[in-house]
């Protein structure tokens, strides 16, 4: 039966493969019939009138200075100066545990890589950058990447665990050194949350979102499906109540009602209560994705399982959940990618994010007028790294063989 | 091997079982003893409740009236015998119901690992031997769905041999394949047979039940009709129920 399989027969062939010029792909695929090539002119005309315009503003007219001379507080906010050493101390551990990621699981691809190199040699050479420190940093950051993969690359296969290891330490690790410890005299006194802003901002928001709203949601998911009635009204009637509610309101919620919950005389800073806010919002929303995905299970599955004596937390952990979370991670990405720009809503209960400050700065006396710069280049960076976290679903989806197996 | 069967212990004993869904009565007074190394075929028409009887002795389904002892602990609510009598009974299913984000080394090799706690090593060496002994050694860092019917159905009965069980469940195992996947997966299952094990085989494949079951049990509408070695059913069987679905299934 599989001896085909094995043996190697003689007229066993490889398939064709398929090459064309790239005159050959246009003429294929643009302008094989007259409407197609009509379209094509067509659609090539519309984004010309809509992108000339565009494009000769941003280069002739747009004063960009605005966003250099306020670097700064767009991406940290009111951190204190003397202390913006720790946040590239974040940034150059992410590069390089980043760089080894790339090094011990990425084939190819090499061009993602080559374009983060470049974009940030690319700034750093910035004629504004001349007088900086942030000239000297970026460098850094690219040897501390280039680092990470090529050790990545030598170490392969056997640095795997290694390297997630060092995800789960990196994250508790970023807010540590953000935020510093208590004792005073210290190398890294403590920098209260009400100075975080900016991108720095956004971005804890983020992964803060992100690392509990996650496990929250999969228990949740779970309560719903629980054969315990207790268990399962409560899962629901928390889902059913957050979901109800816009994230505006569990915002401002969150900023008077949590005090109520804590003890007396123990209070938790702005920064905290919106990330609270944000975790209990979110989660509710994974529940039901992560929902969407236990129910595709055929029962068969929760039956072999019971057959091989696995119990119940087993085949949970082992037969259940996995298949159940691969089959959504399009829309686990989709929410968490939500997330992150509803972290711009922050504002509304004064923090000073990304948008916060960009709206702050476009309002000083000086800057009057240069909103497009500011908005414009606010949502670059939203969607850049929304973007990144949609290329990096899809390169899990490969990797996991989803549709596949 | 008949004639020492007769005074070997039971393994499994069945005593009146009496199963509902719902309102509707499935099983209606099922009584059966296996003794250790038979090969038993049950069959009978559809919704005769062949599966749910199978599916009680694991209990994949749950019986309301009635006795079941599985290898010398009583089927009861008792969640940790339910556990413990699983591990010693193998189920191999119509759909084969492999785990499609596992390799077949990693689905035969799970419930050794985490249910009897065996080592890694160790593991591996049985993946080895199983896969081995049902004819696709080379398949094992394969997804399920890499895998034709036959083989997968091969691997299911791996990963359930994996756990050393002393029973070994069939629910119509090859109803599901083409016809020519269905001898690989009967060699299989006859070599199994041969090899002492207990065995409890839904099946409509008459050559297999010729070639090894030691007795048959006819079930028609939740009841057993008729039961007896294979010459007996097949030569001479007392029911007419029998005698009209053995010509039917026969008849083709
Ligand atoms: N989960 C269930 N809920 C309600 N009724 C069920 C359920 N499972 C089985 N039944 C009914 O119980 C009866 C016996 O079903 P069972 O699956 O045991 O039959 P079977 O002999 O295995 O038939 P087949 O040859 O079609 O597999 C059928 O009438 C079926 O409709
Ligand atoms: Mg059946």
């Amino acid at each position: 039966m599989n001896r085909s399989a094995t043996a190697p027969a003689n007229n066993v062939l490889p398939p064709p493969i398929e090459r064309y010029t790239l005159l050959g792909w246009i003429y294929k695929n643009l302008f094989n019939t007259w409407y197609n090539a009509l379209l094509t002119f067509l659609t090539v005309g519309i984004i010309y009138a809509i992108g000339k315009p565009a494009i000769t503003w941003a280069i002739e007219q747009a004063r960009w200075e605005v966003i250099l001379v306020n670097i700064r507080l767009l991406m940290v906010g009111q951190y204190p100066i003397e202390q913006v050493w720790r946040i590239w101390l974040c940034l150059h551990l992410l590069a390089a545990v980043g760089g080894l990621s790339w090094g011990v699981w990425i084939r190819g691809y090499r061009i993602w890589g080559l374009l983060f190199l470049i974009s940030t040699l690319g700034l750093a050479f910035l004629p504004s950058m001349s007088a900086s420190a942030s000239r000297g940093q970026l460098i850094a950051l690219d040897i501390v990447a280039l680092a990470g993969f090529g050790l990545g690359r030598l170490g392969g296969k056997r640095l795997q665990r290694t390297v997630i290891n060092l995800w789960i330490l990196y994250f508790p690790l970023v807010i540590l050194i953000v935020r510093g410890l208590n004792s005073p005299e210290g190398a890294v006194p403590v920098v209260p949350s009400n100075l975080w802003g900016g991108l720095l901002l956004t971005f804890l928001l983020t992964v803060v979102g992100i690392l509990f709203s996650f496990p929250l949601g999969i228990l949740l998911a779970l309560g719903r499906r629980s054969p315990l009635p207790i268990v399962r009204w409560v899962s629901i009637a928390y889902i059913e109540l957050i979901r109800g509610v816009p994230l505006v309101t569990i915002l401002f919620m969150a900023q008077v009602m949590l005090p109520l919950f804590l003890p007396a005389g123990m209070s938790i800073d702005r920064v905290l209560r919106a990330m609270v806010g944000i975790v209990l919002f979110t989660a509710a929303y994974q529940a039901e994705n992560i929902r969407g995905g236990l129910q595709a299970i055929p029962y068969g599955q929760y039956e072999a399982a019971h057959a091989l004596g696995l119990s119940g937390v087993q085949s949970t952990m082992f037969i259940i959940l996995p298949q159940a979370l691969r089959n959504v991670i399009p829309v686990l990405v989709g929410q968490f990618i939500a997330l992150y720009k509803d972290t711009s809503l922050v504002a509304i209960v004064g923090l000073l994010d990304l948008l916060g400050i960009a709206k702050s700065i476009v309002s000083q006396p000086q800057f009057i007028g240069l909103q497009r710069e500011a908005y414009l280049f606010v949502t670059a960076i939203y969607w850049l790294f929304s973007y990144f976290m949609a290329y990096l679903s899809q390169r899990l989806e490969v990797a996991l063989g989803v549709g596949e197996r | 091997m008949s004639e020492n069967q007769e005074n070997r212990e039971p393994i499994i004993i069945c005593d009146e079982v009496h199963k509902w869904y719902g309102n509707f009565h499935a099983l209606r007074g099922v009584s059966m003893e296996v003794r250790k190394g038979e090969v038993i075929v049950i069959f009978g028409p559809s919704g005769s409740g062949k599966s749910t009887f199978i599916r009680t002795l694991n209990r994949l389904e749950e019986h309301q009236r009635g006795r079941i002892v599985v290898d010398g602990i009583e089927l009861s609510h008792d969640i940790r015998n339910i556990e413990a009598i699983r591990s010693e009974v193998g189920m191999v299913f119509q759909q084969f119901n492999l785990f499609p984000h596992l390799t077949v080394a990693q689905n035969i090799m799970l419930a050794p690992l985490w249910v009897r706690k065996w080592r890694k090593d160790k593991a591996e060496q049985i993946v080895v031997q199983l896969l081995e002994r049902v004819g696709i050694p080379e398949q094992a860092h394969k997804y399920p769905g890499q895998l034709s019917g036959g083989q997968q159905q091969r691997v299911a009965i791996a990963r359930a041999l994996a756990m050393q069980p002393k029973i070994m469940l069939f629910d119509e195992p090859t109803s599901a394949l083409d016809p020519e996947m269905i001898k690989e997966v009967l060699d299989v299952m006859v070599g199994l047979a041969k090899s002492g094990m207990t065995m409890l085989v839904v099946t409509h494949e008459m050559g297999f039940a010729r070639a090894v079951a030691d007795r048959m049990f006819f079930f028609d509408q939740g009841q057993i009709v008729e039961s007896g070695t294979p010459e007996e059913i097949f030569k001479s069987p007392k029911e007419d129920r029998t005698k009209l679905f053995l010509s039917q299934i026969l008849s083709h």
